[in-house]
């Protein structure tokens, strides 16, 4: 995991910035098509092999400036169909994964209170196939995927109520490692 | 069905049980015809702790079959049968009696002995005498309830069986086995990570279970004997919902492979893994049938998600459920001739309990969240989880749905209850 990390351009471009700016700043960087932000600073990231060792080391998957640390899918009441507002969180995860072919996902799938437990890990189980289903589109081998689900154990909001149930209906991106 | 429940209201019964109860239970209502007994207090050595009249009493009054009557009024308190005056329990209307006594054997040992009288024709139904040691004396109270049941009802008594149940306290979960009164808890295993759907093996002395502690949901099979665990099914994605075959050589199991949750058979070592459902819907939750010949589960292939049967070597499913929008949780009596599970009712999950020969449908719980419906091994009560002012508890309603009785446990949730077989 660290591996692929270090050599990736992304992060090059992160901790280049990291090292020179506020961290503040980085993320004007990373709100710009990530696409476009990797191939012209490429360059960058043969320059960065010693940064490995940097406290200051910024992971474009846990950058809270980064789309990529946004790792909740969020799905309506008995649906597992990935919402538009979702679809660009998941095509840079996709995009993320097709530049890192060692890295993993674990897809979890979870649903809100009501009903069975083993039901509901099924019904979790759709969600993370949804997620699933646009990464294979966007060109992830299968091979990088792991879907689960944990049905209504892992609830990100307490309560009984549509405001609690509606963060609960979600699919998390989890990467190997983490 | 309303005046039912109004009756029943007016039979609420609380007791509260002395001792290392991790369960409390508390009965709501009872059958029509209940049996009037009394079970005086055994004579006993100085020493000797537990009253064996009161666990046997507790017992009884619990099953809601029986009126366990007030007997410090008798002047006469008999404890073998000389000292038995009828015509005074006939007097406070007693049916049955029960006496007898505990005395300490040299070394330690106790002997308890036990009759059980008919006050009406004035004759003994049942008079027996244990060699036990100090420990058992709940143990022994319990089998001398099975007897009385068993001489009075003409069934067999489940008060020796043990409950599994998973409770979660400060984000901590454990997978607890008790006494089928809540006393005796004891840790299986527990975990940070969640665990669920605790399943007796038929011969009672392992649990299969699905524990999260990797990160994912695999399926286990724990030796109560010996503490010894194996893995029974990790694969790829998930691996939920274990049912134990009637003979206990195997397990239908649900997995993703093939990215929805299908229904497989496994042998209980994790060897020979047969798919039985294919489809592109969702199929979990199986339960063999007593006679091993088929596999009731839950499918959503028709939309909602509805109860389903199949021979238990796979091929076409047949749909049982027709009523409603959302039946899941299929469990089968210990007969094979009622289907119990959980239904969706205005909003509300509640358990029900369908006839297999006519199909007819009965809702017996008048809570709002029921989850994990469980047969007793007479079938005549169904353990279940639901939620009690926010917190996870445990219920039990008899499957005639007179008899209701609720578990509560002081300081966490307690869910996913299962009734283990009868004690051999």
């Amino acid at each position: 995991m660290n591996k692929s990390l270090v050599t990736s351009v992304l992060l090059a471009v992160m901790l280049a910035a990291c090292s020179s700016k506020p961290v503040k700043n980085a993320p004007v960087v990373e709100d710009k098509s990530p696409a476009q932000t990797t191939t012209s600073q490429s360059s960058d990231s043969a320059s960065t092999s010693g940064v490995q060792n940097s406290s200051m080391s910024v992971n474009p998957l846990t950058d809270p400036n980064n789309i990529l640390s946004k790792r909740s899918v969020y799905f309506d009441f008995d649906k597992d169909e990935v919402k538009p507002e979702y679809r660009d969180l998941v095509n840079a995860h996709a995009k993320y994964l097709v530049e890192h072919p060692d890295a993993k996902v674990i897809l979890q799938g979870n649903t809100d209170e009501r009903g069975t437990r083993e039901y509901n890990l099924a019904l979790g189980q759709r969600r993370a196939v949804a997620v699933k289903q646009v990464l294979n589109l966007q060109g992830v081998s299968d091979k990088q995927i792991e879907t689960i689900s944990y049905g209504e154990e892992k609830p990100q909001a307490a309560g009984s109520d549509e405001a609690a149930y509606s963060k609960n209906r979600r699919a998390d991106i989890v990467y190997q490692g983490e | 069905m309303n005046k039912l429940r109004l009756l029943l209201s007016f039979f609420l019964l609380a007791l509260p049980l002395a001792g290392k109860a991790a369960l409390t239970i508390e009965i709501v209502g009872g059958a029509a015809q209940q049996i009037p007994i009394a079970v005086v207090p055994f004579a006993k050595t100085p020493g000797t702790q537990d009253d064996i009249a009161t666990v046997v009493g507790a017992d009884l009054r619990r099953s809601g079959l029986f009126r366990v009557l007030e007997t410090r009024g008798v002047v006469n308190q008999p404890h073998d049968l000389p000292e038995v005056k009828y015509p005074e329990w006939a007097a406070i209307q007693a049916q049955a009696l029960t006496i007898g006594s505990v005395e300490t054997l040299p070394g330690g040992r106790l002997k308890v002995s036990f009759r059980l009288l008919d006050v009406l024709k004035q004759n003994q139904l049942a008079g027996l005498e244990f060699n036990i040691a100090a420990s058992q004396q709940r143990a022994t109270a319990h089998k001398i309830a099975d007897i009385i049941y068993e001489k009075l009802t003409g069934e067999p008594g489940v008060f020796s069986t043990r409950i599994a149940y998973i409770t979660k306290t400060a984000g901590r979960y454990a997978l607890q086995v008790a006494d089928a009164d809540g006393f005796n808890p004891q840790t299986v295993m527990s975990s940070n990570e969640p665990v669920i759907s605790p399943r007796w093996s038929p011969d009672g002395t392992k649990l299969a279970y699905v524990s999260y502690e990797k990160k994912k949901p695999i399926v286990f099979v724990q030796s109560l004997v010996t503490g010894q665990r194996n893995v029974v099914a990790n694969f790829k994605g998930n691996n939920s919902a274990p049912a134990w075959s009637p003979d206990g050589n195997r397990l239908a199991i649900v997995l993703t492979h093939s990215a929805n949750s299908q229904v497989y058979v496994i042998n209980a070592d994790g060897t020979g893994l047969k798919q039985l459902t294919f489809t592109t819907s969702i199929d979990t939750e199986p339960v063999w049938t007593p006679d091993g010949s088929a596999i009731y589960f839950t499918s959503n292939r028709g939309g909602g998600p509805q109860i389903y049967r199949m021979a238990s070597t796979g091929g076409d499913a047949k749909r049982v459920t027709f009523d409603g929008n959302y039946n899941v949780s299929p469990r089968i009596s210990p007969d094979g001739k009622t289907l119990a599970y959980i239904k969706q009712d205005n909003g509300k999950f509640r358990v029900a309990v369908q006839d297999v020969a006519s199909g007819q449908v009965q809702i017996l719980s008048d809570t709002a969240q029921d989850e994990s419906p469980s047969f007793a091994p007479n079938g005549r009560m169904i353990l279940y989880a639901t939620s009690i002012s926010g917190r996870g508890a445990l219920a039990a309603v008899s499957a005639d749905g007179r008899v209701k009785q609720r578990l509560s446990e002081t300081g966490g949730d307690v869910r996913e209850p299962a009734w283990g077989p009868a004690a051999n």
